[in-house]
C-alpha cells in the first residue's frame, strides 16, 4: 500500500504503523462512565468496505494521518492530517 | 530419449557453437555449449531419464523448455552453495557445472522406493489425511503410532534436500521506480518497452533470460524486412541507448502487490560457478511502476493419457525450442500427439532442423487441408481422430499404442497399432501466463475458443499484450503490444509518441484446440497423469470428486494438484477439466484457484538481502569505551549495550555485583544511566498534558523540582515509571525506562494529534542528547561538592527531588536528587559529547571516597533491595494497586486510564500483589520460579505467584526476591515456597514487604 502522507507525499506502508479505528472519539475528560470508556478501548466494528483508520508516520515525519481505506480492495480513498497542523484546525 | 546436437544449427539461437563447457551430472562428465540450459545440454548428450518422481519414484525426463518444468528438477552444485530443485530446464550451463539427481536411492538407475508404485492405489488422494487420521487400531494410540511410521513414509515421498551448511554467497535487496514496467523481453515486451521508452516515458524491463528476443530466437519469421532474432537484438541495442531505460535480464518478475509493487528476483551469478568478489548471487527489486505492462506469454499444456509420464515425452513446442534456439534434437523417431495446429508447426520448425517426424496422431474428428499438407511436407503419417491409448518402454519410452478415439464418450478403443518411437511430443493447447494478474485478485475469464482463461478485470494499472491476453501470432502480438503501450502512457499523462505499425511476415497459426484433455480407456490400467511433479492422477481428481472435495480449493489441497515447486503450470486447467467433467458441469463454472505469489520459487537468501545476523545496530552510550577498557560485561539491554557487572580478576559475576552494590551502600557508586528515555516536554499547555498523562497530580510540581510519575494505559494498566524534572514555567524533561523509551513517545505524540490536539505541547526525544550518570550512596554529595560550581549542594538548598543548574569542569550540567537504590543519589546529566569527559572528573572526585562504577546487575540488587518496581513488575499485567502504589492513582483529578483502572476486575480480591521474599535456606532464588505453599518438590501444589526480580542482598546478607502473589500484602510473614521445576530448584522463602532495606528512607533524605 501506498499512503499519501499530507507531509511526506506518498509512501509505503512500511514507513507508517496502524494506530487504530479513526473513527472512535475518547470520551470527555470529565465523563466517568466505565461503560464508555470500555466502548473506546475495546469495541470495534469490523468493516468490509470502506473504513477510517489512523496511521502513524513512525520512520517520517512522526505525524498522525486519518486515512479512509477499503479493507476489502486495500485502496486508500483519502489521507488527511491529524493533530495541531490538520486543516480543519486553526494555525 | 535418444537427443543429439544438430552438428549446424540452422537459425542463430542461444548458444556459441564454439564455444565448449565441461560439466558433471550423477558424477559422469558430460560437456555442453556455452548458451546451453543444463536441459539443452543433457538432451544433446542422450541423457533422457533425470529423476524420480515424488511419490511413485517413477523415473522421469525433461518435459519443457522453461520455468513451466514439472519434472527435470535437480540439486545443483555442492556444501553451502548446493540447491535443490532446481530445473535443469532454467539452470545455464556453466564450465564446472555439477549436478545430481533426486528422490531415488540408492541410484537413478536403481531406486528401491520405485516399490511405491505397487502400492499405488494405497498411495491416492489423500493419502496423508486419511492415513494420519486412521481409524482407530492401536488401542486409542493411532495417531501416535502413525506418528512414527510418518517419519519413514515422508521420507520416501519428496524432493531435493536442502544443505545444511551455510550459504557463503551475498544477496542484495533493491528498490527502484518507474514509469511503465514492462514484463517480458519476448516481441511484446520489446515493443511495448520501446514506444514507451521514446515516449520519454521512465521504463524497466524485465526479461527471465539471460537473452531477450522470446518466441522471436531462432524463428523465421520476418519483421520489417529483418529476420525476427536480428530485429529483437537491433531493438535491444535500441533500449539499451535510452537513458530513461533500465534493462534487467536473468530476471523474473514474481509478484504483484496492492498499488504497482511488485518484486522481482535477478539472478545475477546463478550462472556462474560462484558469484565474482563482492558480487551477489541474486538481486532482489522491489519495482513501484506507475503503470505495468504484463507480456508474459503462454505455456503449453499436455494431455493426459495412460503412461503419459514416461521419459522421452515432452511438450510440443518445447522440443521446437530445443532444435530452433539450442540445436538439440530430443529424438531420431518423433511422433506427435496433439489435439491442436500448434504441434504441427512445431513439427515442422524441428524436420526443417533435420527431425524425423514419423507420426502425427491427431485426437479430433476432422483436421483442415492446410494442416494435412503440413504433415505431408515432413513425411509424416497422419491418424486423424485416433489417440494413444498407452505407451510401452523399459524406462525411456519406446513404443506408443494407438487407438480409434470416440469423442462422445472420450474413451480411446483398445489400440490397433503400435508405433515404435523414442520420443514424443504432445499438445493440448495453450495457457496464457496470467500469473501476475490473478495474484492481485482479478478473476479469470474462461475463453471457450481458446480452451483457456484470459485475464481478468484489472484492479490495478496494467496492462496485457501479447500471448499473456489471448493475443496468439506474431502479427497480433505486436499490435496489441503497441495498443498496451499507449493505453499504459495514457493512463499516466505520457504522451505516446507515434509508431509506425512494424511490418510481420510470419505463418498464421491457429492456437484453438479441440476441447479434449483426457483420453480414457475402458480399462483402469496403467495411470494418467494430471500434476507430473506431485504424482496426481485422473483418477485422484474422480477420487476426489466421489468423496466429496468438489470445489476447486478443496480439489487442490486434497490432492496437491498444482501445489509443488511448478505450481502447476502445465497441469492446473487439466486438473479443472477433469473435475469439471466429474461434475457435469462447464469449466467456466467450475472456476479456477488463485494464483499466489511467487511465480517461481525464491530462495531465501534472496528475501533475507542484508538482513540475517543481528538484525538491528546496537546503541552505544557515550561512555560505552570506557566500560569496555574497564572490563565491563556488556550486554544487550532492548537495543542498548550496557555493562552487567565491571569484573575484577577472578570475580565471578554474582561476586563481582555483590562487591558493587555493597560499595554504594558502604560510599558510593556511579552508573551510565544515558539510557534512560529522555523527552523534551515544551508549551504552555505542558503542565496540563502532564497532569492529563500522568496517574498522580503534576498540575503543582515547582520549578527546579522532579517527581516521580506513574503513566497508565487507558485500560487502566501499568504503562511506565519514571522522573520528570521541571526546567522552566513551560519547559519539562521527562524520563522513561529504557525499554518504553519509544512506546512512551508514540503514546504521547498519538495523545497530542489525536486525542487532545489543542493541547498546546511540543515534544521532542533528546534520548541521544544527553548522558547521564547516576552517583549513588552516602558520599555522593561529598563527591560532587568536590567538583560542581554554581550551585549549592547543602541539603537545604538542594532537597530531595531539586533539579540544578550547575557545571563540572565546565561542563554545563543539569543535576536531579533522586534515588533509584534507596541511598543519597543524584542523577547528573550532559551533553552526550561531554558524557565520558564528564564521566572521568567524577570518578576522579570520588577517588578519595573510593567511587566504584557499578552496572546493572548492581543497578537491580539495590532497587530490589528497596522493592522499587521495574520491568519484571510492569508486565502489561500489573496495575499500581497492584504493586503497592496505589495511592500514586489519583481519585481527584481525570487523566489516562482514570476511568477503567476503577474496574471491578482491576480492584477484586485475591489479585496478586507485590511483595519481597527471603530465602530461609540459603537457596538462590531464581526469577521466574512459582510460589507454592507446600514443601514438597515433587507435588508442589498450585501456583500461588511467581519471583519477577532476585539478588542476593549484601545488604541483608542473604538471597532475596520481589515477586508477585496472591493476596500477597495480607500474607507478609507467611513461610511459603519457590519451585521451578525447569531448573529443577525447590526452597523455603518468607514473605516481606517488599522494602526490604531502609523502609522508611532515611537515607534517601538525610
Amino acid at each position: 500500500m501506498l499512503i499519501d502522507c499530507p507531509w511526506c507525499g506518498p509512501r509505503s506502508v512500511e514507513e507508517f504503523t496502524y494506530r487504530g479505528d479513526g473513527t472512535l472519539k475518547r470520551p470527555a475528560l470529565s465523563d466517568r462512565s466505565i461503560d464508555a470508556a470500555n466502548a473506546y478501548v475495546y469495541d470495534r466494528e469490523n468493516p468490509a468496505g470502506d473504513h477510517m483508520e489512523i496511521w502513524h508516520h513512525g520512520n517520517g515525519c512522526r505525524s498522525h494521518i486519518l486515512v479512509k481505506r477499503n479493507t476489502l480492495t486495500h485502496k486508500i480513498l483519502s489521507c488527511e492530517l491529524l493533530g495541531p497542523y490538520s486543516a480543519g484546525r486553526k494555525k | 530419449m535418444s537427443g543429439y546436437r544438430i552438428s549446424s544449427p540452422d537459425a542463430e539461437g542461444r548458444i556459441n557453437p564454439t564455444k565448449l563447457l565441461n560439466f558433471t551430472f550423477n558424477g559422469r562428465t558430460y560437456s555442453g555449449l556455452e548458451g546451453d540450459t543444463l536441459a539443452s545440454a543433457l538432451l544433446a548428450n542422450g541423457v533422457g531419464v533425470l529423476g524420480r518422481s515424488f511419490k511413485y519414484h517413477r523415473p522421469r525426463g525433461i518435459f519443457s523448455a522453461g520455468s513451466e518444468e514439472p519434472n527435470a528438477l535437480v540439486t545443483l552444485r555442492q556444501g553451502g552453495r548446493s540447491e535443490p530443485n532446481v530445473k535443469a530446464t532454467e539452470i545455464e550451463l556453466f564450465d564446472g557445472l555439477i549436478a545430481k539427481s533426486q528422490n531415488c536411492w540408492p541410484s537413478l538407475k536403481f531406486d528401491l522406493m520405485a516399490i511405491n508404485q505397487l502400492a499405488g492405489n494405497a498411495l491416492s488422494a489423500g493419502f496423508y489425511y486419511k492415513t494420519f487420521m486412521g481409524p482407530n487400531v492401536f488401542f486409542n494410540r493411532t495417531t501416535e503410532v502413525w506418528w512414527q511410521f510418518e517419519k519413514i513414509i515422508r521420507r520416501a515421498a519428496g524432493l531435493g534436500k536442502a544443505s545444511l551448511e551455510a550459504d557463503p554467497d551475498i544477496y542484495e535487496r533493491m528498490h527502484a521506480w518507474c514509469d511503465v514496467l514492462v514484463v517480458g523481453g519476448g516481441p511484446a515486451g520489446l515493443i511495448a518497452g520501446e514506444r514507451a521508452a521514446d515516449s520519454g516515458a521512465k521504463v524497466i524491463l524485465c526479461e527471465q533470460m539471460a537473452k531477450t528476443g522470446g518466441s522471436l530466437v531462432g524463428s523465421k519469421d520476418i519483421i520489417d524486412d529483418m529476420a525476427g532474432n536480428e530485429w529483437a537484438k537491433a531493438c535491444i541495442d535500441r533500449l539499451r541507448d535510452h537513458e530513461n531505460v533500465r534493462i534487467l535480464t536473468r530476471t523474473t518478475v514474481q509478484s504483484y502487490y496492492d498499488d504497482n509493487l511488485l518484486h522481482a528476483i535477478e539472478h545475477v551469478a546463478d550462472h556462474k560457478i560462484k558469484p565474482d568478489a563482492f558480487e551477489p548471487r541474486q538481486r532482489s527489486w522491489k519495482i513501484r511502476a506507475k503503470s505495468v505492462i504484463i507480456a508474459t506469454g503462454a505455456f503449453e499444456r499436455p494431455l493426459v493419457f495412460s503412461g503419459n509420464d514416461r521419459p522421452g515425452i515432452m511438450l510440443a513446442d518445447a522440443a521446437r525450442r530445443y532444435a530452433v534456439e539450442y540445436g538439440v534434437l530430443p529424438g531420431k523417431l518423433i511422433s506427435i500427439f496433439t489435439n491442436n495446429d500448434t504441434a504441427y508447426h512445431a513439427a515442422r520448425a524441428m524436420a526443417d532442423c533435420g527431425a524425423n517426424i514419423k507420426t502425427i496422431i491427431d485426437v479430433r474428428q476432422q483436421v483442415s487441408g492446410e494442416i494435412r499438407a503440413v504433415a505431408a511436407s515432413m513425411g509424416a503419417e497422419l491418424l486423424v481422430g485416433d489417440a494413444i491409448s498407452r505407451t510401452s518402454g523399459l524406462q525411456k519410452i519406446s513404443a506408443i499404442h494407438v487407438g480409434h478415439f470416440n469423442a462422445d464418450s472420450k474413451l480411446v478403443a483398445p489400440s490397433t497399432h503400435r508405433i515404435e518411437t523414442d520420443c514424443l511430443l504432445v499438445s493440448g493447447g495453450w495457457s496464457p501466463a496470467i500469473h501476475l494478474t490473478s495474484q492481485f485478485g482479478g478473476t479469470p475469464i474462461w475463453d471457450k475458443e481458446l480452451q483457456a482463461f484470459l485475464p481478468g478485470k484489472p484492479l490495478q494499472n496494467w496492462h496485457g499484450a501479447g500471448a499473456m491476453a489471448g493475443k496468439f501470432g506474431l502479427a497480433n502480438t505486436l499490435l496489441s503490444a503497441n495498443d498496451a503501450a499507449k493505453s499504459a502512457l495514457k493512463s499516466i499523462g505520457i504522451k505516446p509518441k507515434k509508431l509506425k505499425p512494424p511490418l510481420v511476415i510470419s505463418e498464421d497459426v491457429s492456437v484453438q484446440p479441440a476441447p479434449i484433455y483426457e483420453i480414457r480407456r475402458k480399462i483402469k490400467k496403467g495411470k494418467s497423469f494430471v500434476d507430473l511433479q506431485h504424482d496426481v492422477t485422473s483418477e485422484d481428481v474422480r477420487l476426489a470428486h466421489r468423496e466429496g472435495f468438489i470445489s476447486v480449493e478443496h480439489l487442490k489441497r486434497y490432492t496437491t494438484l498444482g501445489m509443488a515447486t511448478d505450481q502447476g503450470k502445465t497441469s492446473n486447467v487439466t486438473g479443472l477439466a477433469i473435475m469439471a467433467e466429474a461434475r457435469g458441469e462447464a469449466i467456466e463454472d467450475v472456476g479456477t484457484t488463485r494464483f499466489r505469489p511467487p511465480f517461481t520459487p525464491v530462495a531465501l537468501g534472496a528475501i533475507a538481502g542484508e538482513s540475517y545476523g543481528d538484525l538491528k545496530p546496537y546503541r552505544l552510550s557515550p561512555m560505552n569505551d570506557w566500560h569496555i577498557t574497564r572490563g565491563a560485561n556488556m550486554y544487550a539491554n532492548g537495543l542498548w549495550m550496557r555493562p552487567e557487572t565491571y569484573n575484577r580478576s577472578g570475580e565471578t559475576v554474582e561476586q563481582a555485583y555483590i562487591r558493587e552494590a555493597g560499595a554504594v551502600r558502604k560510599s558510593v557508586g556511579l552508573v551510565d544511566v544515558s539510557t534512560l528515555g529522555k523527552i523534551d516536554v515544551q508549551g504552555p499547555d505542558a503542565g496540563e498534558f502532564l497532569n492529563r498523562i500522568y496517574s498522580n497530580g503534576f498540575a503543582k510540581l515547582p520549578i527546579g523540582k522532579a517527581r516521580y510519575g506513574l503513566m497508565l494505559r487507558e485500560d487502566g494498566f501499568l504503562f511506565d515509571d519514571g522522573t520528570t524534572w521541571r526546567l522552566e514555567e513551560n519547559h519539562y524533561l521527562m524520563t522513561t525506562t529504557t525499554a518504553n523509551a519509544g512506546p512512551v513517545m508514540e503514546h504521547l505524540e498519538y495523545i497530542l494529534d489525536v486525542v487532545w490536539p489543542e493541547l498546546k505541547v511540543s515534544l521532542v526525544s533528546v534520548t541521544d542528547q544527553w548522558a547521564g550518570i547516576a552517583l549513588a550512596g552516602p558520599n555522593s554529595r561529598k563527591t560532587l561538592e568536590a567538583c560542581v560550581r554554581g550551585t549549592d549542594m547543602g541539603d537545604k538548598a538542594f532537597p530531595f527531588m531539586g533539579v540544578r543548574d550547575g557545571e563540572i569542569a565546565d561542563i554545563p550540567v543539569k543535576i536531579a536528587r533522586l534515588s533509584f537504590s534507596g541511598e543519597m543519589a543524584f542523577e547528573v546529566f550532559c551533553g552526550a559529547m561531554h558524557g565520558q569527559a564528564l564521566w572521568d572528573v567524577l570518578m576522579e572526585a570520588g577517588k578519595a571516597f573510593d567511587i566504584t562504577p557499578y552496572g546493572l546487575e548492581a543497578l537491580s540488587t539495590l532497587r530490589i533491595e528497596k522493592g522499587h518496581v521495574a520491568g519484571p513488575e510492569l508486565n502489561g499485567r500489573t496495575n499500581a494497586n497492584d504493586l503497592g502504589l496505589g495511592g500514586m492513582v489519583s481519585t481527584k483529578k481525570p487523566f489516562i486510564g482514570s476511568v477503567l483502572v476503577r474496574r471491578e476486575a482491576l480492584n477484586e480480591e485475591g489479585r496478586e500483589q507485590l511483595v519481597g521474599l527471603r530465602s530461609l535456606d540459603g537457596q538462590k532464588i531464581s526469577g521466574g520460579s512459582h510460589i507454592v505453599a507446600s514443601a514438597d518438590q515433587v507435588q508442589p501444589g498450585e501456583s500461588l505467584g511467581h519471583v519477577t526480580s532476585a539478588c542476593f542482598s549484601p545488604e541483608l546478607n542473604c538471597y532475596i526476591s520481589l515477586g508477585l502473589l496472591k493476596n500477597g500484602r495480607a500474607r507478609i510473614g507467611e513461610k511459603l515456597h519457590v519451585t521451578s521445576p525447569v531448573r529443577g530448584t525447590h526452597g523455603a522463602v518468607e514473605i516481606v514487604s517488599p522494602h526490604m532495606v531502609d523502609p522508611d528512607g532515611r537515607r534517601m533524605y538525610g
